[in-house]
């Protein structure tokens, strides 16, 4: 008894010995890039050019570099666009959302599925699809080329994924909690607004953190919509910054980082919903 | 008893009217439209349009720059899917413990998810670089200098060193996705399964995996279907002037955008959507499946 007791006492300070040796590898290894990212961002051209070890920390660390992208390479404006289209975005998508999402979930009615089914189809649809057409509605709308364009169709695209995951959360609310009202006459819209809505705040939480880091790194609608420069978001700015700037890896590195910021700042506080709104269909309902 | 039996037939459907047409107008008739372009030559994305029957199809058969993006396509399909889903379950498996500074371990490595391609694209031309960058630095460091090449300037390298920032970036995501089914996976069972040696594989085999299945389903699809709608990658490393790297996706943009050549890109991207829509119908049947009634 005790002599398998030891072995599974040594099994046991194996695996812990296994465990970290294994992670922190793991870990290091897939960092790599933002270590080095980060130490770009910080050295001189003259250190980058005469010591190409790149993963080395800098010998003096050039924090000018971030003030000098920021204000002379126009980041802070390519920022200040990005939180533009961003916001209502994320606000639009999940309010509008909700409200398909509540349909779906609540009523019976013949269509119910088909609905749902399109909107999941149209969630997975090649952005190339799309393209010319909206080009060509944005066009005839008078908005390409201007916030509201990119903000509109990131606002529709969106319902999709924002749809079929509130969808997905209300469908576990119980029924019950919505016959006392209703027999107290309250309309269809007033249970949307003053039961389901509350409700769903945490759920509203984890899709609207998700949505911030999709449209904020989105990168291609805001190349076909938008063609003045004082209006593109940081990701266009960045590749834009690329061109210009190909030989100061700093300065693209330190762009790099002030374009993460936001999301990873996000990530970093809502990580709970960040990831339960990833894992959406991967878990049993 | 369904909620709103009695009531008017429209009620669903006033809610539903927003998004609706929304959806209708920026998604839904987007498809039809392109579909419809595909079969037309246009020259002006606003003006000016002549039906052409199947010839923008005919001339993809015969083009090999078509040709050469489907098979690249493919390489992003196999490796985008290949390598994240078995490396995620590894490191979901590694990762499922209570052991202390697990939760940071967790965190670090779903950093790069949050990033943007155009940021994560960035970053890894100067580790590309063949003169000063990180990966030929490491390489001479180790003696391997004729594995030291042009990682994005050599035809032969160019797509394998995209899949590999686009797998770099979709590890994590599986693993995300496994962490969140072995919750349904009693902890003890895992714990055994590791600590009994002899039968580790067997457990595996036949405990844990059949359990994460609806994880191994979702991760499979959604790795497919993003594979081949893979862009921004392509994009910001080559800024779709690499033609040996062009994908689907970034030789519809280039034949549209840098070629006016709209009707034929737009018969691209209804080859990319039929090309994908096999895969987008196994994901939806799934979500069917799963449905719980009540």
């Amino acid at each position: 008894m005790t002599a398998t007791g030891a072995r599974s006492q040594t099994v046991r300070s194996i695996m812990t010995v296994f465990f970290y040796a294994a992670a922190t590898t793991l870990v290091a290894t897939w960092l790599m890039p933002l270590v080095i990212a980060v130490f770009t961002s910080l050295k001189s051209m003259d250190e980058l050019m005469s010591d190409p070890v790149m993963w080395k920390p800098p010998k003096v660390w050039r924090f000018d570099n971030f003030s000098e992208v920021w204000n002379r390479v126009g980041m802070s404006m390519y920022v200040r666009n990005t939180f533009i289209i961003t916001i209502p975005s994320v606000i639009g998508t999940l309010f509008v959302s909700s409200l398909s999402a509540f349909a779906l979930a609540f009523y019976r009615f013949k269509l119910n599925k088909a609905v749902l089914v399109t909107f999941i189809i149209g969630m997975l649809t090649p952005f190339q699809m799309l393209m010319i057409p909206v080009f060509r509605l944005s066009d005839n709308l008078g908005i390409r080329d201007s916030y509201a364009g990119v903000i509109l169709f990131h606002i529709a695209f969106q319902l999709g994924f924002c749809t079929f995951f509130l969808r997905n959360f209300m469908k576990q609310i119980p029924y019950s909690l919505m016959e006392a009202p209703r027999i107290d006459g309250a309309g269809d819209f007033t249970i949307y607004r003053v039961i389901i809505m509350p409700l769903a705040l945490s759920s509203l939480a984890a899709l609207g953190v998700l949505e911030f880091t999709w449209i904020w790194n989105d990168l291609l609608w805001s190349l076909v919509l938008l063609q003045t420069d004082t209006l593109k978001p940081v990701t266009l700015g960045l590749a834009n910054m690329q061109g210009e700037f190909v030989q100061y890896y700093n300065m693209t590195a330190a762009g790099s980082i002030i374009a993460s910021i936001a999301p990873l700042g996000v990530f970093l506080v809502f990580q709970r919903y960040f990831i339960e709104g990833l894992t959406v269909g991967a878990e049993k309902g | 008893m369904k909620m709103g039996k009695n009531k008017a037939w429209w009620v669903p459907w006033a809610f539903l009217a927003l998004p609706l047409v929304l959806y209708l107008f920026w998604v839904i008739l987007p498809v039809f439209q392109s579909l419809a372009y595909s079969f037309t030559k246009r020259d002006s994305i606003i003006f000016g349009t002549q039906w052409v029957g199947f010839r923008n199809f005919a001339r993809l058969f015969t083009d090999g720059q078509f040709w050469l993006a489907i098979r690249n396509n493919m390489v992003w399909l196999v490796f985008f899917v290949g390598i994240p889903v078995p490396l995620g379950l590894f490191v979901a498996m590694l990762f499922n413990t209570e052991r202390r500074g697990n939760r940071l371990y967790k965190t670090l490595f779903y950093l790069p998810m949050t990033l943007s391609f155009a940021i994560i694209g960035t970053m890894w031309m100067w580790i590309y670089n063949p003169d000063f960058g990180a990966l030929n630095t490491f390489l001479r460091m180790v003696g391997l200098d004729s594995v030291a090449v042009q990682w994005l300037g050599d035809k032969r390298y160019m797509t394998g060193a995209l899949v590999a920032v686009g797998v770099w970036r979709q590890v994590p995501y599986v693993m995300i996705l496994y962490l969140a089914g072995l919750k349904g996976v009693p902890g003890e069972l895992v714990e055994a399964a590791m600590i009994d040696g002899a039968s580790w594989w067997q457990r595996f085999r036949h405990v844990v995996i059949p359990m994460l299945a609806p994880a191994t389903v979702v991760a499979m699809t959604i790795s497919v279907i993003d594979s081949l709608r893979s862009f921004d990658i392509v994009y910001v490393m080559t800024n779709t002037k690499a033609r040996a790297a062009e994908v689907l996706a970034s030789y519809m943009y280039s034949s549209t955008f840098h070629y006016s050549d709209y009707g034929y890109g737009s018969a691209i991207a209804v080859m990319q959507f039929l090309i994908t829509l096999g895969f987008i119908l196994v994901y939806v049947n799934n979500v069917l499946k799963n449905e719980i009634e009540r």
